[in-house]
């Protein structure tokens, strides 16, 4: 965290990941959120310079465009992609995977929608998260659900990438909220329609059950019999 | 003492094991299709295998001075794998079964490479990463099967590794003194920039693959390309599985199948599993390619768990997808 020593400091850190460290803390008078990307000896130093330089590059690429399209994301502060650091304004906030189990129906429904909102956002402006979990979405104190982790985020290149979005969700939602999964998903798809138009939404979630069918993920794989 | 006879003819190897529950390897006998150019002839393998098969089952029952009445049961390798290769295995051991009354086993051969590494490694709860020449498959022990972390989207790491250095003019043979072309060719390589693809737990080689023989053909040096393709393959599958431990909590990985007799890929491991406290676990050369012996160990797992099937019913299955198999120990 070589930029904080001198204008910020890092308080607590939140979460070590297999990619990246998590931490907060203050920068330049903000409470921020920083974001290191880890250097791994097994990479050559060239692979590993070129990889933690591209994927940072291309997160804080994707969180600012996001963050002026008006989606509800991170602000970036700053950036040091050589280095692999994004410091980002810290979102205040729940995380929703465990909001949702003291929340009503009511406000869960409400929650879930405004997810939807954003993730819709986030299609609209022609980006794929990558990694649509509960535990990536932040219940603010107002209501409204701000979207963060974009590392495995990738511009869209064809109705498939949206497709596996939901279809991620799906499956989070199947396995960490099972007992209110469908009407949690009608409440996400409600607030994501709202953006995408019923049109691309129905062909999207047509695309997701084409994918569900196709097997290729860990509980819904399937056995093609031959012979 | 329980005795099976196990037989494996998935891809490129015939092989015939046999083992005892104490336990014991009481033999190992293989033969191997080599390609005089190109990759594997699915019929010409099949065929070379039908010609040394009576010799191989026998050489196997001289290793382990017995009869075959002294068998208990008779254990086939049914899939995953090559069609008209995996039916002269298939063929041999229901001829086998039905003529001296013994019950077959149905095997996975991914499964059965997984056991024998659990077994001669002692790992106990492995995170487990399954490389071979038609696999590239991260698994882990859940709820009675292997459930499948991540796994390559098109090719096998294995089949990208032959296919690379054939291409370059390289190969056959792929493996010389046990050691890959590509890891020897990689030698005194530098650095060139080609794609790195991680799709959230998957790994993919195929990009990579058009990619390191375009920049053959644009005159890049063949040791950069070795160096920088292998770097790229390697270090995609080592960022998954770190992943893959990251999620599940594991404290084991269990290195399976012929690319894990790369020495270079294991230290790659190695080097990760210092900084994460992991214990590496790796198979040992001669049962990381496919062998008789671990069809043989496996079936056994299953016989003494009462699962046989009818010959009639042994039918091959070309796609037998890992995480479709109960594993009841």
């Amino acid at each position: 965290m070589t930029a904080s020593t001198y204008i910020g400091r890092v308080d607590k850190v939140i979460y070590l990941g297999a990619e990246a460290l998590v931490a907060e803390g203050e920068f330049l008078g903000r409470r921020v959120v920083f974001k290191q990307r880890i250097s791994k000896p097994y990479r050559a130093p060239e692979l590993d310079k070129v990889i933690i330089h591209r994927r940072t590059l291309s997160e804080a690429r994707i969180l600012t465009l996001l963050e002026q399209a008006g989606v509800r994301v991170p602000r970036p502060v700053f950036i040091d992609p050589l280095v692999g650091l994004i410091v980002m304004e810290k979102v205040e906030g729940v995380v929703l995977r465990d909001a949702l189990k003291d929340l009503d129906r009511e406000s869960a429904c409400r929650a879930m929608a405004s997810a939807g909102t954003e993730i819709g956002k986030i299609h609209r402006a022609g980006v794929a998260h990558g990694d649509v979990t509960t535990s990536n979405m932040i219940l603010s104190k107002d209501g409204s659900v701000y979207i963060v982790d974009l590392g495995l985020a990738k511009h869209i290149e064809d109705i498939e990438d949206m497709a596996v979005d939901i279809h991620l969700l799906i499956r989070v939602l199947e396995s960490s909220h099972y007992l209110v999964k469908d009407e949690l998903f009608k409440c996400f798809i409600s607030g994501y329609r709202e953006i995408v138009g019923d049109d691309l939404t129905r062909k999207i979630l047509d695309k997701v059950s084409e994918i569900r069918m196709r097997g290729r993920y860990v509980e819904e794989r399937r056995v093609r019999k031959t012979n | 003492m329980v005795i099976v006879l196990g037989v494996e003819s998935t891809a490129h190897t015939f092989g015939v094991g046999i083992v005892s529950d104490e336990p014991r390897i009481l033999a190992d006998s293989r033969f191997n299709y080599v390609p005089e150019k190109g990759g594997i002839h699915p019929r010409e393998a099949a065929d070379s295998f039908i010609k040394n098969a009576p010799r191989v089952l026998r050489e196997a029952l001289v290793q382990a001075n017995l009869t075959i009445e002294s068998i208990d049961a008779i254990a086939v390798a049914l899939g995953p794998g090559l069609g008209p290769c995996l039916r002269v295995g298939a063929t041999a051991a229901r001829a086998l079964a039905s003529y001296y009354g013994k019950p077959l086993v149905p095997v996975n051969h991914a499964v059965a490479h997984i056991e024998i590494g659990r077994m001669l490694t002692g790992a106990r709860d492995p995170l487990v990463v399954y490389i071979s020449g038609g696999n590239t498959i991260i698994a882990a022990l859940h709820g009675g099967r292997y459930r499948i972390f991540g796994e390559t989207l098109d090719m096998a790491l294995g089949n990208f590794m032959d296919t690379l250095v054939r291409e370059l003019g390289l190969a056959p043979p792929y493996i010389v003194n046990g050691v890959h072309v590509l890891d020897r060719c990689s030698e005194g390589g530098k650095f060139i920039d080609l794609p790195y693809v991680v799709k959230g737990q998957d790994t993919s080689y195929s990009g990579l693959l058009t990619a390191a023989l375009k920049a053959y053909k644009s005159g890049a040096r063949t040791e950069d390309i070795c160096f920088s393709a292998r770097e790229i393959a390697y270090s995609s599958l080592v960022e998954v599985a770190e992943r893959g431990v990251a999620q599940l909590g594991k404290k084991e990985v269990l290195l399976v199948g012929g690319v894990a007799a790369s020495r270079y890929l294991v230290e790659k491991f190695k080097t990760m599993s210092e900084y994460r406290n992991l214990r590496i676990y790796v198979v040992p050369p001669k049962y990381a390619v496919d062998n008789g012996v671990m069809i043989a160990w496996t079936g056994l797992q299953l016989f003494k768990k009462g699962v046989t099937v009818e010959p009639e019913r042994a039918v091959v299955r070309q796609r037998w997808r890992l995480d479709s198999v109960d594993v009841h120990w």
